[in-house]
């Protein structure tokens, strides 16, 4: 198993961490996290419960903020650079009570996004009727997530942070979100997934990082069959 | 400016639609400000004169604590799904959110009072002797004050195990200035003795103060974990 995959760590680093820690009370989430990726890439976040993955994402996002260490993300702050992320979390981050449609609409707003054009190709996009007046509650669980998809990509971001967007999906919804982000990632959107379904992305994604307690262990640009385990490789920490 | 009206206005809108589907709030301000009207007029009989002593009290007590349920429902909304996360990770200013939810508030409290003031006017059977129309800014300005402070309290009482008991603990405290310019300014209107003015020009201040207060520290509270 590689140990690193510098291709990643070449000058077209869309974001780079530098030590970066965040502490819960005395419980250290992320333990000192330094890692650069590079634009256009599909990158795969794996590691046990707990192991940061989801708390490294929220950063990026500019949800969580560090307790020491700094994010760049295209040279700025994740605040200052909000509108090149779509964030996507476990939970859907949609109104229930509204339709697809109108959850979109009203996130449009928000991005200065005008008309209801862009609404209706994202919806289409993700495989869903811009004209289902259902509301997001009443969505089974793989159109819930696709809807939280289309939210995410509303505003056609450079980077995508998704957060479990596989979990109660069904193989097939799983494999056509797979295909939706391959040609996203193809259109030059760097994506970074966190999954425990990393076989679905095998062959699709450019890197696989791994995580344990708080830090990237290893970074791989194949998904080997020791890492299906469910310990991730402990050789080779960065 | 223009995004800050535009989204204010689209938030604003998506709460009243939220509230129109639901009703959760309206419902449990309008019954819980009934039953706080009807089990006063049957706990005691007070006469026209003692009715104009007593209700400015009674009245904006009432709603204060109706406010409360909107205040939390307001919120509560925002963290099913972690919607509020969305909000955050946006270009939208923090300002637009407390605005909209602040006027969100403001219109349901307006609604709430405007149902119930002829309740009150019928079950304790009052008349204003002073100049009725200064009750108009006492109760615009009145509710404003409650829903600014409340609207900010529940942000910060988000993310608290016990945000229910909080929000009261904070809110309460803070409001009684408010409070007391309001019932003061109710009962001298009531009882015809002389004018509000020097209420509602402190209820003036007050809102001032604390809109320019919520507004300024408001981004803090939302970008706080």
């Amino acid at each position: 198993m590689t140990v690193s995959a510098p291709e990643t760590s070449v000058a077209a680093s869309i974001i780079v961490v530098r030590n970066l820690v965040k502490q819960f009370g005395r419980f250290a989430a992320l333990r000192g996290v330094s890692a650069e990726f590079g634009a256009g890439k599909f990158h795969v976040i794996l590691g046990d419960n707990g192991a940061g993955k989801t708390t490294l994402l929220r950063a990026l996002a500019g949800l969580a903020h560090p307790t020491r260490g700094e994010i760049s993300i295209l040279g700025k702050t994740p605040h200052e650079a909000c509108r090149e992320i779509g964030y996507m979390a476990h939970p859907s981050l949609l109104y229930d009570e509204m339709s697809g449609a109108e959850n979109l609409r009203y996130f449009a707003r928000l991005y200065d996004i005008a008309g209801d054009e862009r609404c209706d190709e994202v919806i289409r996009l993700v495989r869903l009727d811009p004209e289902l007046a259902r509301p997001v509650g009443k969505y089974s669980q793989g159109m819930r997530q696709r809807m939280s998809l289309a939210r995410a990509i509303l505003h056609d971001p450079k980077i995508l942070l998704l957060d479990e967007p596989f979990s109660n999906v069904d193989v097939h919804s799983a494999r056509e979100m797979v295909g939706l982000l391959k040609g996203m990632r193809d259109a030059g959107k760097t994506i970074f997934v966190v999954t425990h379904q990393a076989a679905l992305l095998e062959g699709v994604a450019d890197e696989f990082v791994w995580m344990r307690a708080g830090q990237i262990v290893e970074r791989t640009a194949h998904l080997t069959p020791d890492a299906l385990t469910p310990d991730p490789p402990r050789a080779g920490a960065q | 400016m223009s995004s800050l009206r535009s989204i204010t206005l689209a938030t604003l809108t998506k709460d009243i639609r939220l509230e129109w589907r639901s009703r959760d709030a309206i419902n449990s301000m309008l019954f819980f400000s009934l039953l706080v009207v009807v089990i006063f007029s049957f706990s005691f009989d007070p006469n026209a004169e003692e009715s104009r002593e007593i209700a400015g009290g009674l009245i904006w007590v009432a709603f204060l604590f109706a406010a409360v349920v909107a205040l939390n429902q307001t919120w509560a909304r925002e963290l099913r799904n972690q919607v509020l996360d969305a909000y955050r990770v946006s270009p939208a200013p923090a300002n637009a959110l407390f605005l909209a939810k602040a006027l969100g508030n403001f219109i349901l409290v307006s609604v709430l009072e405007a149902v119930m003031a002829p309740l009150f006017v019928i079950f304790y059977n009052l008349r204003a002797l002073g100049p009725a129309w200064q009750l108009i800014p006492v109760a615009l300005l009145g509710t404003w004050a409650l829903v600014v402070n409340g609207t900010f309290f529940a942000a910060m009482s988000l993310r608290t195990r016990s945000r229910e008991i909080m929000l009261p603990l904070l809110l309460f405290p803070i409001s009684i200035p408010a409070v007391q310019s309001m019932v003061e300014a109710t009962r001298i209107l009531l009882a015809g003795d002389g004018s509000a003015r020097f209420w509602i020009v402190l209820l003036l201040t007050y809102d001032v103060v604390f809109t320019t207060a919520c507004l300024a520290l408001f981004e803090t509270i939302l970008q706080a974990e």
